[in-house]
C-alpha cells in the first residue's frame, strides 16, 4: 500500500515547480526574506477575508504578467522595458480590479486602493524584471505562481493572526467561546490598528529567521 | 481654511500615508540606514507629491471621470477605469521630468537626489496619495493640500526611523530579530507613538 502512496508525492516532490514553491515558501519568501511588496501587505490584513481576496489577486497578477511579458520579452526593446512592463502590470491590475468590482463588490470598496497599488507592489516587478525576461514563459508562470503563494502565505498567516486576537473572529464567525468573554477575556484592540501588524510581521520574520538558522546549523 | 488646516494636519500625523496606510514601505526600509540620506529621499518625495497629485487631480476631474468629457461634447463617457494606467504615467513622466530640470538648473540639488529620484516611481506612497485623493472626493485645493501633506509625513516618518536605526546599532538584539524583525517592531511602536495625535483637536 504504501510505495503506490509516497511514489507520486516523491515524484511531485522532485520536479522543479515543487521545488520553486517550496523555496519561495519558505527559503526565499519575498516578504519575509527579500523585503519586497511589504506595501500592500499589511493593510489588507485586518480580516482573513480582505487577505485571502487580496492574495488571490495579487498571485493571479504576478502569474499573468509573467507569462505575458516572458513570452514577448524578445520584443520589448532594452532600454524601454520598465515602461513596458509597468503598462501590461496595469493592465493586468485593472481587469482584477474590475472583476472585483462586478462579482465582489462589497470585498471590494473594503480593499480600496489597495488593488490599485499591486501596480507598485515590488514583487510584481522584481519578477518581472529578475525572472520572466530571461527565462521561457512556462518557468517564469510558475515562478510567478510560486512568489505569488509565498507572499500570500505571510499576508494570511498575519490576517489570521490580527483577526483572532483583535476581534476574536475567523472570516467573520466568532471563534472564541461565549464563556472566555465572560470570564474576562477581552480582545486586543491593538491588533485591528495599524500598528499591530507592524508588530505581528515582525514576530513572523523572527520565527522564520530563527527556524531557518537552526537548519542550517545543523 | 479650517478644512484644508485638519486635512494638512491628518495627513501627516494621523493618517500619515506611511504609519497607518503602510505605503512607500519598501523604500522606507531599505533607505533608512542614515539621516542624510533618509532626509534627501524624504525630500525628493514631497517635492514629487507635491506637484503629481494637484496633476493627476486635473487629470481625473477633465478626463475620466464619470461626465468629465462634457467639455468636449461628450458627457456619457466615463473612462475612470484608466485611471491607474494614467496615473502611473504621469508620475513616471514627471519624476524623469523633474530628473531633467533639476540636472539642468541646480546641479548641487541633483547631486544630493539624484540616485533616489527614479526609485519614486516605483514608491507606493505616491501613486497611493494619488488614490486615496480620488476615493475620498478631494477638492483641488484639498488635494494640493493632501498631496505636501502625506510628502512631509512620509519623510518625518524616514528620517524618525534612520535615527532610531542609527541609535539601535548599539543595541544588543536576539539574533533572529535583527535587521527586517527589528526594523518591524520599531516602525509598530512608531506607529503607535503617531496614532496619539489622533486624541488632538484643533
Amino acid at each position: 500500500m504504501e510505495p503506490t502512496l509516497t511514489k507520486p508525492f516523491a515524484a511531485i516532490r522532485r520536479s522543479r515547480a515543487y521545488k520553486m514553491i517550496r523555496d519561495a515558501f519558505w527559503e526565499a519568501n519575498p516578504v519575509s526574506k527579500q523585503i519586497l511588496g511589504i506595501c500592500s501587505a499589511l493593510a489588507v490584513t485586518v480580516q482573513l477575508k480582505t487577505a485571502l481576496v487580496m492574495s488571490v489577486a495579487l498571485t493571479l497578477v504576478v502569474a499573468f504578467s509573467c507569462l505575458v511579458i516572458s513570452s514577448i520579452r524578445s520584443l520589448i526593446p532594452r532600454n524601454i522595458r520598465i515602461i513596458v512592463e509597468i503598462s501590461i502590470i496595469a493592465t493586468l491590475v485593472i481587469l482584477a480590479d474590475e472583476v472585483l468590482k462586478a462579482f465582489f463588490y462589497d470585498i471590494s470598496k473594503q480593499l480600496s486602493v489597495f488593488v490599485g497599488l499591486i501596480i507598485t507592489n515590488c514583487i510584481v516587478l522584481g519578477r518581472t524584471e529578475g525572472f520572466a525576461l530571461a527565462n521561457p514563459p512556462l518557468p517564469s508562470f510558475l515562478d510567478g505562481l510560486a512568489n505569488g503563494i509565498g507572499y500570500s502565505s505571510i499576508l494570511i498567516g498575519v490576517a489570521f493572526v490580527r483577526e483572532l486576537l483583535g476581534a476574536g473572529k475567523l472570516f467573520g464567525f466568532s471563534v472564541i467561546p461565549v464563556a472566555f468573554y465572560q470570564a474576562g477575556y477581552e480582545n486586543m484592540g491593538l491588533m485591528l490598528l495599524a500598528p499591530g501588524a507592524f508588530i505581528v510581521i515582525g514576530l513572523f520574520v523572527w520565527l522564520q529567521h530563527t527556524l531557518l538558522k537552526k537548519r542550517i546549523i545543523r | 481654511m479650517e478644512n484644508l488646516i485638519s486635512i494638512g494636519i491628518n495627513s501627516v500625523f494621523v493618517g500619515n500615508i506611511l504609519l497607518a496606510y503602510f505605503l512607500g514601505m519598501c523604500s522606507f526600509l531599505a533607505i533608512s540606514k542614515n539621516i542624510k540620506t533618509a532626509s534627501g529621499l524624504g525630500l525628493a518625495v514631497i517635492f514629487v507629491l507635491a506637484i503629481t497629485t494637484p496633476v493627476n487631480w486635473l487629470i481625473y476631474h477633465f478626463l475620466l471621470a464619470p461626465g468629465a468629457m462634457a467639455w468636449a461634447g461628450l458627457p456619457a463617457v466615463n473612462l475612470s477605469f484608466l485611471k491607474l494606467v494614467l496615473f502611473i504615467a504621469v508620475i513616471a513622466a514627471m519624476v524623469q521630468a523633474l530628473e531633467m530640470i533639476i540636472d539642468r538648473y541646480s546641479p548641487g540639488l541633483y547631486a544630493a537626489l539624484g540616485v533616489f529620484l527614479p526609485l519614486i516611481t516605483v514608491n507606493c506612497a505616491i501613486l497611493g496619495t494619488s488614490l486615496f485623493m480620488i476615493e475620498r472626493d478631494y477638492r483641488f485645493s484639498e488635494a494640493v493640500v493632501f498631496g505636501i501633506g502625506s510628502g512631509i509625513g512620509w519623510c518625518l516618518a524616514i528620517v524618525a526611523m534612520a535615527a532610531i536605526q542609527q541609535k539601535l546599532r548599539y543595541a544588543d538584539i536576539p539574533e533572529g530579530l535583527q535587521g527586517f524583525g527589528i526594523n518591524m517592531i520599531t516602525t509598530g511602536l512608531m506607529a503607535i507613538g503617531f496614532m496619539l495625535f489622533a486624541g488632538i483637536s484643533i
